[in-house]
C-alpha cells in the first residue's frame, strides 16, 4: 500500500501553489517542483489546500439511535464533508456520562477510521440538570474527554453550572454550554417554543422562542466563568444580541469561547411559513438582521469557530406535524458549502479565516496537538484539498450520513471536497470515500 | 383557489365569491327544501383532531345540504389514539376516495402540509390548525358584518360589496387566537381598519409590524368609535394567573361589561346612525369576556354568525370541488 502522496500545484489557504509531499502520516516537505519517485502524484491544480476541518458539534446517535445514525456512517459524512475529526454530543441513549459509555463511542470512532472521533462527557447526569457526571472518570478514561456539554439541554442551574465551571479547572477541561432559557421557552410543557419568536410567529401562530433566552444564559454564564476563572465555549450562538455580550466579554478578558452553525449563517425564520420541518432546529433559524451580526462576528473573531450541530434524524421524525417533529438538520456534508457561500463569496474572510475557523481555533479550544496545525513540512497530514471553482445542487440522498434532513436541499451551493487526508492517508479521493484508516492507534 | 389553508393568502376576489356564493347559499337555506345537488356523490371527510362540535356540525350540515356523502374521522377512539401518523391517516382517508378534506388539528399548519404534501389528491379546508388560522369562521364574521355594513349604507344586496371604511375592533386573547389571525388578514384584504384590545401578555411579539391598530385599554379602544365589537373566547388555561391574574380583573378591564354596553350602545355604523355590532365566535364565557346583558343585548349577532357559518362553508365546498370537476372533465 502506497504511503506516500505527491499532490502538486495545489494553493495552501488559496496562497501561491505548492507541491505537497505526505509520507508516514506527516507533511514530509513543501515547496516548489518536489520530486518523490515512491509516491502517488495527485493533480492539484486549482485545488485549495487546508487544514482538516475539525467539528466541535456533532450527533453521531450511536449508542440508541442507529436508525438516526451510527458512527461509521456519521464519520464516513465527516470524511465526505471535509472533517479529520468530529466531536461527538452526548445526548445518545444511554447517555455519554460515564467513563464506560465515552470510551465505546471513541472505540467505535477508531474502529470506523474515516475521522477522528472524540466523544464529549455530558455535564450532568443522564442530561438532567441535577448533579454532576463522573467529569473526571470521563477525562482519565481512553477517550481523554475534555469537553463536557448536556447539548440539547441547557444547564440551567446557576449554581450547578458554577460548579461545573469549577470542576473542570481541575481536570483541564471546558464547558460548552446549550445556551436557552427553559422558563422563557416552556420547554417541556405543550406550549414550548417552536421557532424564532418575532413577526414570522406572531403570523403564523406558532410558539416562539424568544432571543432574550439565549442571551440571558449567556450574559450568566459569562459572568460566571470570569467569577470562577473557568473556560466557557458557547455553543450554536443565533442572535445579535448574543454577540454583543460575547464581545464585551472578549475584551473583559473572559475565557470564553464561541460556534456558529452554517445555517445560522445563511437562513432565516421566514422558511418557517413553508411548515417544512426540514426547517426546525434549536437554536431557532433567525432573522435577516441575527444572520448578518453571525457572519461579521464570525469574521471578526467574535465568533471562534463553525460547529455544524450535525442532527440526523429518521424520515418520520420531519415528515409529521411541526408541533411533533423533532429538531435538527444535518450538516457535515454541507458545511465547506455553505461557510464559502455564506463568508467566502461574500467577501468577508479570505481561505486562511476559513482555516482558522473551521480548523485552528476548534483544535486549540479542545486542546488537539496534531489537528489544526498549519499547513508545513513536519506537521501531521490532517488535510483536505478542496475544489472552490466547483458547485453542485444538494441532494441528501447523496450523502454518506443517514439523515436526508439537510435544509439545504435543491439549493446550488459552491464547493467541493476532493480529498480528505486523515494521518496522511486519503479516506476520500477524487470526492469518493476510499478506505478507512483502521490502524489508528488514536491520539 | 385548490384549497382554503388560510385567509393571508386568500386574494380579494377568491374572498368576495366566496362571500357573494354563501349568499346563494343562505338563500338556500331558507328555503322550505334545504338541499342543493351539487356534490352529490362526492365525499367530504371531517379529519378532526381536536373536538370541536359546533365546527364539525356546521360543516357536516354544508356539506349534506349540497348532497355530499359525509365521513367524520375523529381522532379520539381511532388509530390516531394508537399512534398513526397523520400521512397515514390521510393516505388512508385518500384511498376510501376523500374530494374534500376538512382537517382541525392542535398543530399549526397542519393543514398546510397536508395541502403541500402529495399524500392526497383532496381539496383541503383548514377548519382551525393550533394557533394560525381558521378561515372559515373569519368568513363567515365578514358575511354577519357586510349583511350590517351593506344594510346600512342603503344597499338593496351585500353582493359585490366589501367592508371599506369599518372599523373592527378585536378584544381579548390575540396572541392565542386563530380566529384573530384570519380576521385580521381578512378584514384588511376587504378594506376595513383592525384594532385590537388586549393586555400586553396575550399580545404577540411583533404585533407591531401587523396592520393593526393595537390598544392595552378597551376603553380608550372603544374611545376609537369601533364599528363592531368582536370579543374572544377566554380559554380557562389562560386564567390561572401566568398571563393575567385573575378572571376578574380580566373582566374588569377587557370585559364587556354592562357599563361598557352602554358605550358600545351609542357606537354607529359609520355616519349611518344605525347601531354598531356585537361579535363573539362562541362558545361565550358569560360574565368573564361579555355579560349576559351584552350577550343577549339586539346589537349581537351571535346566532346569525352561526347560520351564515353553514352558508360560508357551503360556498367553500361548492366552489373548491365544483371548480376542480370541472377543471377535471375538461382535460
Amino acid at each position: 500500500m502506497t504511503t506516500s502522496y505527491l499532490i502538486t500545484g495545489a494553493k495552501p489557504y488559496g496562497e501561491p501553489a505548492q507541491d505537497l509531499l505526505i509520507r508516514d502520516g506527516v507533511i514530509a516537505d513543501i515547496g516548489q517542483n518536489l520530486q518523490a519517485d515512491d509516491a502517488e502524484v495527485i493533480d492539484g491544480t486549482g485545488l485549495i489546500a487546508l487544514p482538516g476541518m475539525v467539528d466541535l458539534h456533532t450527533h453521531l446517535r450511536e449508542p440508541g439511535r442507529e436508525d438516526a445514525e451510527t458512527v461509521e456512517t456519521g464519520s464516513r459524512a465527516a470524511a465526505k464533508g471535509g472533517f479529520t475529526a468530529v466531536h461527538a454530543m452526548a445526548n445518545s441513549s444511554p447517555v455519554a456520562d460515564t467513563a464506560g459509555v465515552v470510551e465505546q463511542v471513541y472505540r467505535l470512532g477508531v474502529e470506523a477510521g474515516w475521522t477522528e472521533v472524540y466523544p464529549v462527557g455530558a455535564v450532568t447526569r443522564g442530561l438532567a440538570g441535577e448533579s454532576l457526571a463522573e467529569l473526571g472518570a470521563m477525562a482519565e478514561s481512553a477517550a481523554a474527554v475534555r469537553m463536557f456539554s448536556d447539548d440539547g439541554h441547557c444547564v440551567t442551574n446557576a449554581q450547578l453550572m458554577r460548579r461545573a465551571l469549577e470542576y473542570v479547572k481541575t481536570i483541564d477541561g471546558f464547558i460548552a454550554q446549550h445556551a436557552q432559557d427553559t422558563d422563557l421557552t416552556a420547554w417541556g410543557t405543550d406550549n414550548a417554543a417552536q421557532m424564532n419568536e418575532g413577526s414570522v410567529s406572531a403570523t403564523l401562530g406558532l410558539p416562539g422562542w424568544p432571543s432574550v433566552a439565549e442571551e440571558a444564559i449567556i450574559a450568566r454564564d459569562v459572568l460566571l466563568a470570569d467569577y470562577v476563572g473557568a473556560k466557557l465555549h458557547i455553543c450554536h450562538v443565533s442572535t445579535a444580541g448574543s454577540v454583543e455580550i460575547l464581545r464585551w466579554a472578549k475584551a473583559r478578558g473572559i475565557q470564553v469561547t464561541a460556534e456558529v452553525t452554517p445555517h445560522h449563517l445563511m437562513l432565516t425564520d421566514e422558511l418557517v411559513a413553508t411548515y417544512n420541518p426540514v426547517y426546525k432546529v434549536n437554536p431557532p433559524l433567525r432573522t435577516e438582521a441575527d444572520t448578518q451580526a453571525l457572519r461579521e462576528a464570525l469574521a471578526e473573531g467574535t465568533i471562534d469557530v463553525i460547529g455544524t450541530d450535525h442532527a440526523p434524524h429518521p424520515e418520520q421524525a420531519k415528515e409529521c406535524e411541526w408541533a411533533q417533529a423533532a429538531m435538527g438538520m444535518t450538516g457535515l456534508e454541507t458545511a465547506l458549502n455553505a461557510v464559502q457561500h455564506a463568508m467566502v463569496e461574500t467577501g468577508l474572510i479570505n481561505w486562511r479565516r476559513f482555516a482558522e475557523i473551521t480548523s485552528t481555533r476548534p483544535a486549540e479550544i479542545y486542546g488537539h496537538q496534531h489537528q489544526g496545525q498549519e499547513i508545513a513540512a513536519g506537521q501531521s497530514a490532517n488535510i483536505i484539498l478542496i475544489d472552490p471553482a466547483a458547485s453542485k445542487t444538494i441532494t441528501p440522498e447523496q450523502h454518506a450520513s443517514k439523515g436526508r434532513n439537510s435544509p439545504f436541499r435543491g439549493i446550488e451551493l459552491p464547493g467541493e471536497v476532493r480529498y480528505t487526508f486523515l494521518a496522511g492517508q486519503p479516506v476520500l479521493a477524487q470526492a469518493e470515500l476510499t478506505q478507512p484508516v483502521t490502524e489508528r492507534t488514536g491520539a | 383557489m385548490r384549497h382554503l389553508l388560510s385567509t393571508a393568502e386568500l386574494a380579494y376576489d377568491d374572498a368576495l365569491r366566496i362571500l357573494d356564493t354563501a349568499e346563494e347559499m343562505a338563500a338556500v337555506t331558507s328555503r322550505e327544501v334545504k338541499k342543493l345537488p351539487t356534490l352529490r356523490g362526492r365525499t367530504v371527510v371531517n379529519l378532526f383532531y381536536e373536538d370541536s362540535t359546533r365546527t364539525r356540525v356546521s360543516f357536516e350540515a354544508a356539506a349534506k345540504r349540497l348532497s355530499a356523502d359525509v365521513v367524520n374521522f375523529s381522532a379520539k377512539g381511532s388509530s390516531v389514539s394508537k399512534g398513526e401518523s397523520l400521512k397515514d391517516t390521510v393516505q388512508t382517508l385518500d384511498a376510501m376516495g376523500a374530494d374534500a378534506i376538512v382537517i382541525r388539528h392542535s398543530a399549526a399548519g397542519s393543514a398546510a402540509q397536508l395541502a403541500a404534501s402529495d399524500w392526497s389528491e383532496a381539496a383541503v379546508v383548514n377548519a382551525g390548525d393550533g394557533t394560525h388560522e381558521h378561515p372559515t369562521q373569519a368568513l363567515l364574521d365578514a358575511l354577519t358584518l357586510r349583511r350590517d355594513w351593506a344594510a346600512a349604507h342603503g344597499q338593496d344586496s351585500p353582493r359585490g360589496t366589501d367592508l371599506a371604511g369599518m372599523k373592527v375592533l378585536i378584544v381579548g386573547d390575540i396572541l392565542h387566537s386563530r380566529v384573530a389571525r384570519s380576521n385580521l388578514w381578512l378584514l384588511r384584504t376587504l378594506g376595513a381598519e383592525v384594532h385590537f384590545a388586549a393586555p400586553a401578555t396575550l399580545l404577540p411579539q411583533g404585533v407591531e409590524q401587523w396592520p393593526a391598530t393595537g390598544h392595552y385599554s378597551l376603553d380608550d379602544a372603544l374611545a376609537a368609535a369601533p364599528d363592531a365589537v368582536m370579543l374572544l373566547r377566554v380559554q380557562a388555561e389562560r386564567m390561572g394567573g401566568a398571563f393575567f391574574p385573575t378572571a376578574a380583573e380580566y373582566t374588569r378591564r377587557w370585559g364587556l361589561t354592562d357599563e361598557r354596553l352602554s358605550v358600545v350602545e351609542k357606537l354607529t355604523l359609520g355616519e349611518t346612525g344605525k347601531p354598531a355590532v356585537i361579535l363573539h365566535p362562541g362558545p361565550m364565557n358569560r360574565g368573564v369576556e361579555i355579560s349576559a346583558a351584552a350577550a343577549d343585548s339586539p346589537q349581537t349577532r351571535i346566532t346569525e354568525q352561526v347560520a351564515n357559518g353553514v352558508a360560508v362553508r357551503m360556498a367553500v365546498l361548492h366552489l373548491l370541488l365544483s371548480q376542480s370537476h370541472q377543471e377535471e372533465s375538461h382535460s
